[in-house]
């Protein structure tokens, strides 16, 4: 298992979903994606993303400006 | 065993699509959705601008729709390959800058594609003959099914029963007695169906989910291309074009002007990229200069923001203009009347 970043910083949604599934794509299975993004709608769509593809949200955060969802890869 | 037989819907995130893919999941079909990206989308990043939006939850509708169907949802980014369905769309535009009929033969093109590479049967739409007049018509419907290459392997559950047998009928994929013969503007028999399938909820967008359908927009759009002198655009411009009050007093530059904080907020992404400028003296908007305004042009554009600002009724008000040499000029004018910004200055 390997911990990636994704900076979809100044992208607005859906923009920071399809990085996220794009960038998903490349990992495996248990890998963790840690994605920070400026949008807050990150915080509604990358979790529903998630939860219909299969993927788990570790943790979501705000950290000033930027959005951070942290999350593993499923099958 | 029989082989599970799988469709693509495409997913824009309104009721019809929703419609069309229950209608086939109810058949036993394996439905997967797909969402197009085109950078014009009303849904998603324009919502996330607005300061006035924010009351409302940021949700985007496909995937919303592919959560309560209980389905995967593919958002695929064709901004790139879009631009030449948009500057050479084949049968034209529709009454704005929308090229309806290209849009939807490229995208049900793209699914086509899709279901090739990724093992599936075939594709679902959520069309519904003669309810928009450019891409669901009688004579129109046939056409994205030919040009696109899906041919007989494009199905619309919502109206099915008044177009030719599909492949998916034909072979017994999904009965055809089950599909509907929607036709027409009305909404009753889509509202009726969603009652049947017990969906409550479902956005039910004014204007429909374009950018390109909108008259303000378009002509902002057709400025762009002319002042520039050819028609190719980025994700930035698409984006700005979204935003502010566009006023071109000449050829040479024109000035946006934040409506609002949420505006402001995305337009200082910009500010190493345009010359900006705010008042300093009174409260007021931001302003970004796009063009290859002169040193008048700046002093007319400092003018035209103080209008927008609270120091609109001042003899005299500061304005701090941002070169794009890092230089910061601190100029004095007096605001324009109501009366001096022509009503043609505005895109």
């Amino acid at each position: 298992m390997s911990l990636y970043t994704l900076d979809a910083r100044r992208l607005l949604c859906p923009l920071p979903v399809i990085r996220t599934q794009d960038k998903i794509k490349q990992l495996q299975v248990g890998d963790e994606l840690e994605v920070t993004s400026t949008d807050p709608g990150v915080m509604q769509d990358i979790p529903t993303w998630c939860s219909i593809n299969g993927h788990k949200v570790l943790e979501t955060q705000q950290q000033n400006n930027d959005y951070i969802i942290r999350l593993q890869v499923g099958e | 065993m029989s082989k599970q037989i799988k469709a693509v819907a495409l997913i824009s995130g309104g009721l019809d699509s929703m419609l069309a893919a229950q209608t086939v999941i109810e058949q036993g079909v394996h439905v997967e959705g797909i969402n197009f990206f085109t950078g014009f989308c009303v849904e998603g990043h324009t919502h996330a601008i607005r300061k006035k939006d924010k009351a409302k939850p940021k949700r985007n509708n496909s995937l919303w729709v592919a959560e309560q169907l209980g389905m995967k949802l593919h958002i695929v980014d064709i901004i790139e390959e879009y631009k030449d369905v948009l500057i050479n769309p084949k049968y034209g535009y529709g009454a704005n800058m929308n090229p309806c009929l290209d849009c939807k033969i490229f995208m049900v093109n793209k699914a086509k594609q899709w279901i090739q590479e990724n093992d599936f049967d075939f594709i679902i739409t959520g069309e519904v003959m003669g309810q928009r007049p450019m891409s669901q018509r009688k004579e129109t419907m046939p056409v994205v099914a030919r040009e696109s290459g899906a041919d007989d392997l494009l199905l619309r559950p919502l109206c099915a029963k008044n177009l030719p047998i599909t492949k998916p009928e034909r072979e017994g994929w999904v009965n055809r007695e089950l599909l509907h013969d929607f036709s027409g503007r009305s909404r009753k028999p889509q509202m009726a169906l969603a009652d049947e399938f017990g969906f409550e909820d479902y956005a039910q967008p004014a204007g429909g989910c374009c950018f390109l359908t909108d008259k303000s927009y378009s002509k902002k759009l057709v400025d762009l291309w002319e002042t520039r002198g050819d028609k190719d655009y980025d994700l930035d411009d698409v984006m700005l074009l979204k935003v502010g009050r566009h006023i071109r007093p000449n050829p040479r530059f024109k000035i946006m002007v934040a409506r609002e904080e949420g505006e402001a907020r995305f337009m200082t992404g910009y500010k190493k990229t345009f010359i900006n400028m705010n008042c300093s003296t009174h409260r007021g908007p931001l302003a970004l200069l796009v063009g290859e305004p002169n040193e008048e042009d700046i002093k007319l554009a400092a003018k035209i923001l103080a209008r927008y600002g609270q120091g609109r009724e001042a003899q005299e008000v500061g304005v701090e203009v941002r070169l794009l040499n890092g230089e910061i000029q601190q100029i004095n004018i007096k605001p324009l009347l109501v009366t001096e910004i022509p009503q043609a200055w505005f895109i």
